[in-house]
This record gives C-alpha cells, structure tokens and sequence, in this order.
C-alpha cells in the first residue's frame, strides 16, 4: 500500500507545495534589500516587474539590472523633472498570476509612474487587466507573436514583422532555402509565429509537402529524435533551413545535439529568435559557426552609442564580459522614450504620457533612431547575424531602413484588415474594412 | 612563387573589400589560379586567419604557427596593420570555400584531407573536377577512400548533362550502393534526367528509403537506450533516497544540479590553472561531485529530515521547500545564467555505425550509467555498509537490537543516494544546461522511474527507465514530443492501477512495516 499512497501524495500535494512555494517566495521578497523604501515626494518612482527566481530568472534578472542602470544614468544626468528617479523591484518568480498581484502592489502601494517588466506573453497578458483597471503604463521588451495593441501597453521589443518575416525571406534569397522545418516550444509565442509563417510561406508558393512543423515542451533536452527527423527532412534534394521558435533553456542541448550529431549550417543553417548573447554565454559555440539568429540589435555592432552602452554597462555590473542583448536594447529605447515623453509634458500622470508618447523618438543602439507608433508599437532595424566562435554574432545582411512594428499581423485570415491607432481612431484594434473598432467581427 | 603583380594579386586583393560577392569572386578565381599559394588562402579562409587591411587592400595569412605572410606573394610579414581585420564569411561562402578546398586537396598527400575532400566533392559535385577526381581515383591505395573518389566520380557524372546513359546508370548504381540520407538527398535531388536513368534513380531511391526505414527501427531503439541511460542516471540516487529509505525527497534534482556546478568549477579550475588536464576534467569532477553532493545530502537528513520520518507531507513540503533554497542559493552564488560546461574531445562528435549516428557523449553516458549502477548494486550487496543499509531498511527494530547504529546508516544512506545524484550531475552536465533550473527537469521522471520499476528495487529501476526510454523513443516519431510524453504518463497511470506496486514488488512481510 505504501507506494500506491506515497504516489498519491506525491501528485496530490503539488498543487499545495506550489502554494507553500509561492508564499516562501513572497516573504523572501518583502526582506529583499530592494523592498522599497518609505514614499519621499521629491522622487519618481519607477516599478522594474521581472522574475528573479524561478525558471524566467535566467532571462530576466538581466533586464532588472539594465533598467537599474538606466535609472543610475538618467540620475546621475539630474533625474526626471528636476526629481531623482528611484526604482522599485518586485520578484514575481517566474509565477504568473504572482506577476498580476506584483503589478497591483507596485501602482497601488508603490504609486509608481511607471513599469517595466515582463518577459513571457501570459506574464503579460496576467498583467493586462491590471493595468488597464488602475490606469498605468507597462512597457514590454521582448519580441512576441503580436496580434495585440493595449493603450496601457508599450510594446519595444520586435513584433513578428519585424524579426520573424525578414529572417525567412533572408533565407529564402540568399541562402536559397526550398524547404522549411519550423521548430518550436509549445506554447503561444511559437504556435502564432509558426502560424503566421505557415501562412507567409504559402503565399510565396512553398507547398505543404516542404513544411515540417515540431513542438517540443518546455525544458525539453533530449532532442536526438528530432534531431535525426530535421537530417531527415533535409535530405530529400532541396535545400533545407529550420525556423526556430525553441524558447530559452532548450535551445543549449538542441544546439549541442546538432553539433554532435555533425549537421553544420552550411548544410542546414538554423535561424533563430529566441537565441541571443546572454543564451550562447552557456555554450562552446565552435560547432555552431554560422548558425543564424534575427534580433533588432547585435552587440557586435560597431556603432559609438552602442560602444558607449557595452562600456558603461560592463562598468556598472563590475563584470567586463557581461554581454548586452536585443531586450536590453528594447528598454534602453522604452526607458528612454518615456524620459523624453515625460519631460515634454512636464508630468507623471499616465493620461498625459500614455498620449504624449506616439511619435516620441529615441535613439537606438545601432545608429539610427526609433520611434514610437500610434499602436504602441517602435520602428526596429531588423538584423540577420551569424554565429561567431567566441559566442558573439556577425551581422551578414539587414533591412535597408528600419521597419514600422505591425500590431496585427497581415498574413493572418483573422487579423489582416486591423490595425492599432491609440492617436486617431483610439482603439486597439481598428477593423479598416468596416471602419469600426472592435476586432475582425465588428 | 616569385611575386609578380598580376591577376592573381588582383584577385587577392578583392578579400579586402569586406563585400560577400567580392569575396566569392576572389575564392573562384584564386582557385582557379593553380597558384601554389591557393590552397593556403583558401584553408586560411576557412579557418578565419585569413585577414585584410581595408585600406592598403593588402591580405595576409597567419599560419598555424603563429607566423604571418602577405597572401599575396607568399613574403613573411613581422605583424598584422593595426586596422587588419578576419576575411568574413556567410554560409553560401563557407560551402564555396568547402567546394573550392576540396577541389584543391583531392591530391593532398594526407588521407584525412583526401577523404574530406571527396565527400565535398560528392556534395558539390563540380563538373570541371572530374578529371581531378579520376585522376585520384586511379593513384589511390587507402580502400576507404578510393570508395569515396568512387563516389564522387558518380556524383560528378550524375550531374553532367553529356555523360552516356550507360555511365549515368553506373554512376547510379555506385550512389545506390552507398545508401546513406546524403545518397538520398542526392539523387532526390537530380532534376532532369534521361528516362532511362531517372526510372534506376527511382528504384535506387526507393530502395535506400526502404532500407533507412529499417535502420531507423534501431535508431529509435538506440535513443530509446540513451534516453532510458539518462532516466537511470537521474532516478538512481532517488532509487535509495526515496526507493529503499522511503523519503520522498524533492530535493533529489538540487543533488543532480550541485553535481553539475561542481563539474563546471572543476573545469574552471582546469581552464585557469591546469589546460592540459581539460580531458580528465570528467573523471576529476566525479569524484569530488559524489563528496559535495553527499555532503550537504547527510547535512540535510542530520538536520531535517531525521526529524520527519515516517511523516511523507511533512518531509514532502520541507525538501520541496528545500530544493527551492537550494536553487536560489546556487542563483546567486553562480549567476541566473547558464554556465559553460565544455565537452572533453573524447565525448565529442558522433560515429556512423551502419546507418546510424551514435554520439560519442550519448554512449559514454550509457556506459557510465551502468557502471555506476553496477558499483551500487555491488556495494550493496558486498559491503558491510551495504549489509547494514538494507538490514536497517528491512526491519529497523531488530536492525537496531544487533547492535547497527541505525540513526548512522540513515545519515549515511541518504548521503550516499545524494552522492549518486552527484554523479549524475556531472554526467548531465554534458548533454543540458548548467543552471539552477537543472534539478527541475529531471524530478518528476525520476519519481515516474521509481514508482514505475517498484519501490525498493534497484533492478526495478533499471529495467523501468529504459522501458520508459525506449517507449518514449518509439511513440515520439509518431505521436510527437508532446503527446509522446502525455501518452506515457497516461500509460504510467493505468499500469499503476493494474501493479500499484510497480514492475517488480518487493513481497513479504517487510513491505507492509
């Protein structure tokens, strides 16, 4: 009896053992030295939402501390308004409806002017109701499936137009690629970018037959299998690329196993895009020389802000080799934006930024200058890097200009005629066929 | 080669325009020279030593000695211009600069580079090599190689819109015989063909297709192994953990991840202070994983969970609790990031073993998995030690009155299940990432191998996590990773209910204490 008991418990107290853990995680966040302090009125104060503990901790603590270290620039420069700008962080460990109560604590207990925060898109949609019930603004970094456009949300980091199309059409023109294997984690950023690349790749004449579509969980490691299915697939005499959507921790023993098993990009080159400096810190990239990845920003690109940014971040963290990387870049826009949004109207008050923000212009890292678009989206150079040895990328093509991010995606049946217009039509999603706001139906 | 400005310069000199077209221009053209210098320009291209100034337009080679030489007329240089950057290269122009040195290595008199280079040629398929390639054929003695000129000829002649039928049908036949994935995508790959030939090329097709269907039967069950290989490695540890001392310890994949970070301070420590020694660095990290790990697993059975035997809630929240403490600990002692693990050369790359690629990490793991199970199994059995493990686990009273310090051998025997955990680590450390989450991924299947294999089972163990391996490799072609997984959990369930106990009971009265 003892095993069928102990086997009982085990599946029937993880829900409550997530529970204990969340609580646990709460405490050690309210002792954290970074609790914020007592309200003083003579600050601005700046809530920073990313998970410290927990799975997302590898990407996120990253983004806490660029934003730390903006805030130290901007203060160092005299702060906001004449006020020093103070930073409050909250640890949401990687715990979704965790990530809604954090964003309620920030703007209610906090009062804070504005959030940066969030990595993955159910962390942001949890957050969503929050924002837009206390009235706030959150600005978003990372590159996402799109197919939205919320008038308390800044979007800066890439939206499928802007990262996921041009590397498929790079692919297709120079590298001459026939036959297409999409390779994701299974969950709503991969499944909406496949969709929509699915449907892209049809209108450009590729049949079904040289469409391979995969999705692996979470976490996955053990990736011989499809590993050998992608061989596979690329042997039928046409050439063979893989489009891949592979989130975060899996990607390491995905590469690993391409390089074991000795397919080499001058075989069947992988473009991905979630793959970036901060990921490649965990491998020896040797056996993945030339190896694609589609970002808005390369740390290898020589530009002097960019020089300048590397310089006094690596200062700031006391850490030479700390590597800087395309979300990263997407905050030092937003927070930038909201700087120059702020001090235009000379106010806080999320009304009046939230307004002042479109056509609000920052400089990009990479030399030219972004600007922010009435559906809360930025204008992004979109770059196509290699893989270098040293864990760094080389830039082999870009986009002539920068190019405007497409809240709704026009390769899908159920989104095509809208479009996000927070300045004249104020509203989301903007039905241009019928000229009525409210989606593909109305 | 005396140095004569001239259109070999000029070629060279279009390295130093850092435009890709440019550079493909100058890789044709340099080896198409005949130029002694060609070969060297073109391996140094391809080994990023090739570099240029963009303003002198001159190219210089570093050797592999250190030593530099202007590219162009083979003169020594004493250094690099300030300004002197690597030549860049794309993918298209990797294959073009693969293309090109295996037309210029076809003759090098080392064998390696001479079978490299047929196997390129087969890939590209040069038509204007076929004389080079029939020349080599002729002059080789090495058996594996002269099959690989073979090859290649019929690659080349496949692909030449004049050759004969007659020579078509052979070349086919030689390509037929081959019969590998890159035989396939070659000849999927012909285009237009005489109807003759296209209809062999058919046949041969099918036929290689039908035969790497049956290879790929054992390729599934050698992941399967490997898999299950990982599965074993994982769950060992919990096998006595959990298995024979009846913990149910959460805190098992914090064990497995310690272990890891000891292999990557191990390496550290190697990298900084001993290069030479980086291939033993695995045999080094062992041990000293199996000490950390088992370690702080007799500090936790000392401090909490002695108190909570017999209490599986408890002891369930509290190593839960534990792992989590555990995992942040690591976060800042290390950093959230993954940490770089490198693989020593000995578990590197892959070997074809008929049809099939057996990757040198995959198969040292299963080896090492089973000697590992095979020292446990031993000590267990032949060790006073391992005498008194399983006395105290079968009847602890009486364990107790013969005079066995049973509150010792617990200490002792979670230590030792912590320690395998170690070990573990250090093995998974070559195949995932080394973060704090690394625990994480391996918890739950370790709890399915044990409960699956029957509690307090070691064989059970073993024979659970590779009937999982494989069934998890046979169901993932067809159902996908996802459901693949789903479907074996499900199957878990209903096997459960048949066998609560699992594939092998323990019987007798000791269970039911």
């Amino acid at each position: 009896m003892l095993t069928q008991l102990t086997h009982k418990i085990t599946t029937m107290t993880r829900r409550r053992a997530l529970a204990a853990t969340a609580g646990l995680v709460l405490g050690l966040a309210a002792s954290s030295p970074f609790a914020p302090a007592q309200a003083a009125d003579d600050t601005i104060k700046v809530g920073i939402l990313h998970s410290l503990s927990g799975t997302m901790a590898i990407s996120e603590t990253t983004l806490k501390d660029t934003i730390l270290f903006l805030i130290d620039e901007q203060n160092k420069k005299g702060g906001v308004l004449g006020k020093k700008l103070e930073a409050v962080v909250v640890d949401p460990a990687s715990n979704w409806p965790l990530f809604a109560e954090k964003a309620r604590e920030l703007i209610t207990k906090d009062k804070v002017a504005v959030v940066f925060g969030c990595w993955t898109s159910v962390s942001r949609k949890s957050v969503l109701p929050v924002f837009k019930e206390l009235n706030n603004i959150l600005f978003y970094p990372v590159q996402y499936e799109g197919e939205e456009s919320e008038r308390n949300v800044f979007y800066t980091g890439a939206a499928p137009n802007q990262q996921a199309i041009p590397a498929v059409d790079y692919l297709m023109k120079e590298e001459k690629v026939k036959r297409w294997v999409l390779a994701g984690t299974d969950y709503v950023y991969p499944r909406t970018t496949n969709k929509i690349l699915e449907a892209y790749l049809k209108s450009k004449g590729v049949a079904q037959d040289d469409i391979m579509i995969n999705y692996t969980p979470f976490g996955h490691s053990d990736w011989q299998t499809i590993v050998a299915d992608i061989k596979k697939f690329g042997s039928a005499g046409k050439k063979t690329a893989v489009v891949s959507t592979i989130n975060g921790d899996a990607n390491v023993p995905f590469y690993k196993e391409l390089g074991n098993q000795g397919i080499k990009a001058t075989d069947i080159p992988v473009v991905a895009f979630s793959v970036g400096e901060e990921e490649l810190a965990g491998i020896d990239t040797k056996p993945l020389l030339g190896h694609l990845a589609a970002w808005n920003y390369f740390e290898s690109i020589k530009t002097p802000a960019n020089e300048k940014f590397i310089k006094e971040w690596q200062a700031y963290t006391k850490n030479p080799k700390r590597v800087t990387n395309d979300p990263m870049e997407a905050h030092y826009i937003g927070f930038n934006m909201w700087v120059k949004a702020v001090e235009k109207v000379k106010s806080t008050d999320p009304d009046k930024v939230i307004d002042a923000l479109p056509g609000t212009e920052a400089p990009n890292l990479t030399g030219g200058t972004s600007k922010m678009l009435p559906n809360h989206h930025i204008t992004k150079p979109v770059f196509i890097g290699e893989i270098k040895g040293n864990g760094q990328f080389d830039v082999v093509w870009k986009t002539p200009g920068l190019v405007a991010g497409d809240a709704w995606s026009k390769e899908l049946e159920g989104s095509k005629d809208l479009i996000g217009d927070w300045v004249g039509k104020k509203c989301g999603n903007y039905n241009t066929k019928t000229n009525k706001c409210g989606g593909q139906g109305s | 080669m005396p140095a004569l400005a001239g259109p070999f310069e000029d070629s060279v000199a279009k390295f130093a325009n850092d435009e890709f077209s440019d550079t493909e221009a100058a890789i044709g053209e340099v080896a198409a020279s005949g130029n002694a210098l060609a070969s060297p320009i073109i391996s140094a291209l391809q080994d990023g030593r090739l570099s240029a100034d963009p303003d002198s337009k001159k190219v210089f080679i570093t050797q592999a000695d250190g030593k530099i030489v202007d590219a162009a007329t083979g003169a020594a240089v004493d250094k690099l211009p300030d300004n002197a950057a690597a030549v860049r290269l794309n993918n298209r122009l990797r294959r073009t600069v693969e293309a090109a040195l295996g037309g210029l290595t076809l003759l090098s008199p080392d064998p390696a580079k001479r079978l490299a280079a047929a196997q390129s040629v087969f890939k590209s398929h040069e038509e204007n090599l076929l004389p080079t390639v029939e020349g080599a054929l002729a002059k080789e003695s090495v058996k594996s190689i002269k099959q690989a000129f073979a090859e290649a000829r019929a690659a080349i002649i496949l692909f030449k819109s004049d050759a004969s039928d007659s020579d078509k049908l052979d070349a086919v036949a030689v390509v037929k015989a081959r019969g590998d994935q890159e035989a396939l995508a070659l000849l999927t790959g012909l285009g237009d063909q005489p109807p003759v030939v296209a209809k062999a090329a058919a046949a041969a097709v099918t036929s290689i297709q039908s035969n790497l269907a049956m290879w790929s039967m054992v390729q599934n069950a050698w992941y399967g192994l490997s898999l299950g290989s990982v599965l074993l490695l994982a769950a060992i540890g919990l096998a006595i953990t959990f298995g024979v001392m009846g913990v149910i310890n959460m805190a098992h994949g914090e064990m497995v991840m310690l272990g890891a970070y000891t292999t990557f301070v191990v390496q550290e420590v190697i990298r900084t202070r001993y290069p030479a020694l980086f291939d033993y660095s695995l045999l080094i990290a062992v041990p000293l994983a199996f000490l950390v790990a088992g370690f702080i697993g007799v500090l936790i059975e000392r401090t909490i969970i002695r108190f909570l035997y017999g209490r599986p809630l408890e002891t369930l929240l509290a190593t839960w609790g534990l792992s989590l403490v555990l995992q942040q600990a690591v976060r800042t002692a290390f950093g959230p990031t993954n940490r770089e693990v490198g693989n020593p050369s000995w578990m590197s790359g892959a070997f074809e073993l008929g049809q099939i690629t057996i990757t040198y990490n995959r198969l040292w793991i299963l080896c090492f998995t089973l000697a590992v199970f095979a020292i446990l199994l031993a000590m267990l059995r032949y060790t006073a030690l391992g005498l008194e493990m399983r006395a105290v686990t079968q009847n602890r009273r009486m364990a107790a009155s013969m005079g066995i310090a049973t509150s010792r051998v617990d200490a002792l025997t979670f230590g030792l299940g912590s320690g395998i955990a170690g070990i573990a680590g250090v093995a998974l450390s070559q195949i995932d990432n080394v973060s704090p989450n690394l625990g994480q991924s391996y918890i739950i299947d370790s709890f399915m191998v044990v409960v699956f294999g029957g509690v307090g089972n070691l064989w059970g163990t073993l024979v659970g996590a590779f009937t999982l391996g494989i069934a998890n490799k046979f169901l993932e072609p067809v159902a996908g990773a996802v459901l693949g997984k789903i479907a074996i959990l499900v199957l878990i369930i209903l096997f459960i209910q048949k066998r609560p106990r699992g594939l092998f009971a323990l019987k007798g009265w000791a269970v039911e204490a």
